[in-house]
């Protein structure tokens, strides 16, 4: 289970993140939604431990990650895919997904999660020796996922992975994400400003605006909510 | 025709110092974006430390073996103590640090072993048109030049040193130890760096032995792209060779000049060096 | 990429109701005074010290250069001794060759040689950046001065060029030293001027729009190339006078005064005293030949070897370039800022 007490991020003297606070349950889709610069993407940045918190604690599995070093929160089961994917475009295809589970020691598993993520997207066997730099958007995104769960991740925390993507990418890969769900409990935090297609998969839903927690429902009551549709999630 | 053979062959073991030493700058520069104007003066210390166990023990390759060691050391203690903390400063930041560092290194060097020159070994006999030690000199850049290529495109360790240095954010939330690998890198390639003094030295040691060699190992790496490490061991070579020829037909005192001349020309036509990559910012 | 440097504050000037002298007139006014001083200072010590009186003159303006170009255009520069060793040799050669031309000519000439350079030097490093033009000028630093064994005829080979001036004219009852001291700056201060001119006017604010943002200021209509040129050669003609002087105080222009280490003591005098700072340049120049003087004496005091003794300014000025960078960034005349920043806030506390 994530558990978010509380949590205060402040970039000098703009506040990001004032006293928000989630929990999500083991195996659950979290949507997190709310315009440009409500905190959404800091809010991840700190669960993963790139932004360092003013105040508060995020508990995960029962271990504090609130300042623990990046790495080692990654370590602890916590995968990030930032906004864009974040592919290394220096590196090849396969060299990105082998980054992903490098720190694991068993070897043999690694090669089994590699054969997982090219049998799930066919896309990036084909391309597996080309710089990662030669891919499309909607490819580096399925290889920042890929490259995410190479490490058999209990959280995965995803920004905006359906930036600028065609619909049907994005489909797919909200499709692979509830399959995923469904066989390995994988809790996912899903950051997304097109509030309809996250809301479609979640479970619950937070709406973050100006750094703050200004409502958190079920995915369904969200999506049926108007006023709160119009007045932050600009439908 | 002679002369130009021998000038060649003359050209080749010199640019295999010049690669190796231009590996160096490149591997740190990919590694953290700095380039480390200290190294001739890491290398110089490994040199002298080899110059002192070789005088003591009488066995030359037992200082080679301590000046690759004390480089690596010396690599790391850099990266620890004066680059880390600069990190987030300006580039300039980091220049006048490793600048500092030489400007304080060549001084402790003259302060501990004088200014004069003292004998140094070649590794082999050093004597003929293209002698055994300069086929060892050769030899053994190209196997290190191998060895570090393979490290970093084969290898699990390589794999990660690329990450941290090309997105090291992005390779922290996958579990890498980013700091831990650059540190890596400057250790590496102080230890490169070393072995270049070592084979650059012979046959006197003084504190600016190393100068001219590193304004032309830097050359081979700009032209080979800063962040190229192939392209700056094949830029090395081909320095070494063309600046033999300077040598042979206009003189030893017009080599750093043409050396310089050759880096302007090339960073002007292509301002990333011949094979780098270059990061734009068009508006 | 354009090098970025910690800019020191931008000193807004409040508007002012009464009017007031135009700023040349005021620079040429302080740089009498500023003479006053110095001339005083030299009838009052001893002719050794009036020798280091003079050796900060010529440093002065040689930082004064480098902190131009380097602070205030951000172009990294290892190579300002090549500068000074051009208009060294100037001086001598004309000296020697061309007798009949009067002190002040050659001093020109050496300034103007170095501006040639300068030009040369900066049109080449128009579009290198940061750690490129690091490396080329460190280049020119090391090869300039090899010339001197190539032509040693014209050069006067390792061994260089020496010559002697008369510059004093009969009838002024002073010691040729003393003399010389006022010389060097004179033409110091007047170069100084210029240069004081230069970086509080517009070419002065094109330069430092060229440092932060290359790329905003060509936005902005400021020519960036011939800015940056501009910058190589007011630095160049410094170096140069600076070379110049230094010949004409020492009777002697030579390879081994010239060496890559003098470029990065000069870089460290800036650093020191304040990446872009003109005052800087004077903290600078004083701890040059201060910490020289001390090493010296701290030799003999503790009976330090030559070796140590030898070796000791430079291992200085490599600890003050890396202690500076690290703990005080903006050097000396940053402190000052800071100190009187604080005074002014206390100041204001106390009123309220």
């Amino acid at each position: 289970m994530l558990e978010i007490e509380d949590l205060s991020v402040a970039y000098g003297a703009v506040r990001a993140l004032d006293g928000v606070g989630i929990t999500v349950e083991r195996g659950g889709i979290t949507a997190v939604l709310g315009a440009n610069g409500a905190g959404k993407t800091t809010l991840l940045r700190t669960i993963s431990g790139l932004q360092p918190a003013r105040g508060g604690r995020i508990t995960w599995d029962g271990t504090e990650l609130t300042g623990r070093a990046p790495d080692r929160i990654a370590r602890g089961g916590v995968a990030h895919v930032p906004e864009g994917g974040g592919v290394i475009t220096e590196l090849t295809v396969d060299e990105n997904l082998r980054l992903g589970a490098l720190w694991r020691r068993d070897r043999a598993d690694r090669a089994a999660a590699r054969r997982e993520m090219y049998e799930l997207f066919p896309a990036l066997e084909e391309r597996s020796a080309k710089p990662a730099s030669t891919l499309s958007g909607g490819e580096r995104q399925m290889l920042a996922i890929g490259r995410a769960l190479m490490s058999r991740p209990g959280l995965l925390l995803l920004d905006e992975p359906s930036l600028g993507l065609a619909p049907l990418i994005t489909a797919r890969i909200m499709g692979i994400l509830r399959d995923l769900r469904a066989s390995t409990g994988l809790t996912v935090v899903l950051v997304e400003q097109n509030a309809h297609s996250a809301l479609s998969i979640a479970d619950r839903g937070y709406v973050l605006a100006l750094g703050r927690v200004v409502a958190v429902d079920t995915a369904a009551e969200l999506l049926a909510d108007d006023g709160l549709r119009h007045a932050y999630l600009g439908f | 025709m002679q002369d130009f053979f021998d000038l060649t062959l003359g050209g080749i073991s010199a640019g295999a110092v010049y690669a190796a030493l231009g590996l160096a700058l490149v591997i740190i520069y990919r590694a953290t974006r700095v380039v480390n104007f200290a190294q001739p003066a890491l290398a110089l210390i490994s040199t002298y430390l080899a110059y002192s166990v070789t005088k003591a023990t009488g066995s030359y390759w037992l200082g080679f073996a301590v000046a690759i060691v004390a480089g690596t050391v010396l690599g790391v203690a850099t990266e620890r103590l004066l680059v880390r903390p600069l990190r987030h400063r300006s580039e300039l930041s980091s220049i006048i640090v490793t600048l500092g560092l030489l400007l304080v290194l060549q001084a402790v060097a003259g302060m501990i072993w004088s200014n004069e020159p003292l004998a140094f070994p070649y590794a082999f006999d050093f004597r003929g048109r293209f002698s055994a030690n300069d086929l060892f000199v050769v030899l053994v850049v190209l196997a290190i030049a191998g060895l570090v290529l393979v490290l970093f495109k084969y290898t699990p360790l390589g794999l990660r040193m690329r990450a941290a240095a090309f997105a090291p954010e992005v390779a922290r939330t996958l579990g890498v130890r980013v700091g831990l690998m650059l540190t890596a890198g400057w250790g590496l390639a102080a230890a490169v760096g070393s072995l270049a003094g070592l084979l650059a030295t012979p046959p006197f040691l003084f504190p600016n032995v190393l100068d001219g060699v590193f304004v032309y190992a830097l050359t081979a790496a700009v032209l080979g792209g800063l962040d190229n490490p192939l392209g700056t061991i094949a830029g090395g070579f081909v320095l070494g060779v063309g600046l033999s020829y300077v040598s042979g037909y206009f003189g030893p005192e017009m080599v750093t000049i043409a050396a310089l001349a050759i880096l302007v020309i090339v960073l002007t036509l292509r301002p990333s060096g011949l094979f780098g990559r270059a990061k734009v910012r068009r508006v | 990429m354009s090098v970025r440097t910690e800019s020191p504050e931008t000193r807004v000037e409040p508007a002012r109701k009464r009017r007031t002298l135009p700023p040349l007139l005021v620079h040429v006014l302080a740089a009498a005074g500023a003479l006053a001083v110095v001339v005083a200072l030299t009838l009052v010590t001893d002719e050794f010290t009036n020798l280091r009186i003079a050796t900060i003159g010529y440093y002065l303006i040689a930082v004064a250069g480098l902190t131009l170009l380097t602070g205030l255009t951000g172009q990294v520069s290892l190579g300002h001794g090549a500068f000074m060793f051009i208009g060294a040799y100037t001086v001598a050669l004309l000296v020697r060759r061309v007798p009949s031309f009067p002190l002040w000519a050659d001093l020109l000439l050496a300034s103007a040689a170095g501006g040639l350079a300068g030009l040369l030097a900066g049109a080449a490093a128009a579009r290198l950046r940061g750690p490129y033009l690091a490396g080329a000028t460190l280049a020119l630093a090391v090869g300039l001065p090899a010339l001197t064994r190539k032509f040693p005829d014209f050069l006067g080979g390792s061994n260089g060029i020496d010559f002697t001036v008369h510059s004093r004219p009969a009838g002024i009852g002073v010691p040729e030293l003393r003399w010389q001291t006022w010389i060097v700056w004179l033409s110091v201060l007047l170069a100084l001027v210029l240069v004081v001119n230069i970086v509080r006017g517009r070419l002065g604010r094109d330069f430092r729009a060229v440092r932060d943002d290359e790329v905003a200021a060509a936005l902005s209509g400021i020519a960036v190339g011939r800015t940056k040129i501009l910058a190589f050669l007011v630095s160049a003609v410094c170096g140069g006078l600076a070379g110049g002087l230094q010949a004409f105080l020492l009777g002697t222009a030579a390879p081994g005064s010239f060496t890559p280490a003098l470029s990065l003591s000069l870089l460290a005098a800036v650093v020191l005293g304040g990446l872009g700072s003109l005052w800087g340049a004077l903290w600078g120049a004083v701890a040059l030949v201060y910490f020289q003087a001390w090493s010296e004496d701290l030799a003999d005091v503790l009976h330090l070897n030559t070796d140590v003794a030898n070796n000791l300014p430079l291992a200085v000025y490599g600890v003050i370039l890396i202690v500076v960078v690290l703990a005080f960034p903006r050097g000396i005349q940053g402190g000052f800022h800071r100190l009187g920043a604080h005074l002014k806030s206390i100041r204001r506390g106390g009123k309220a």
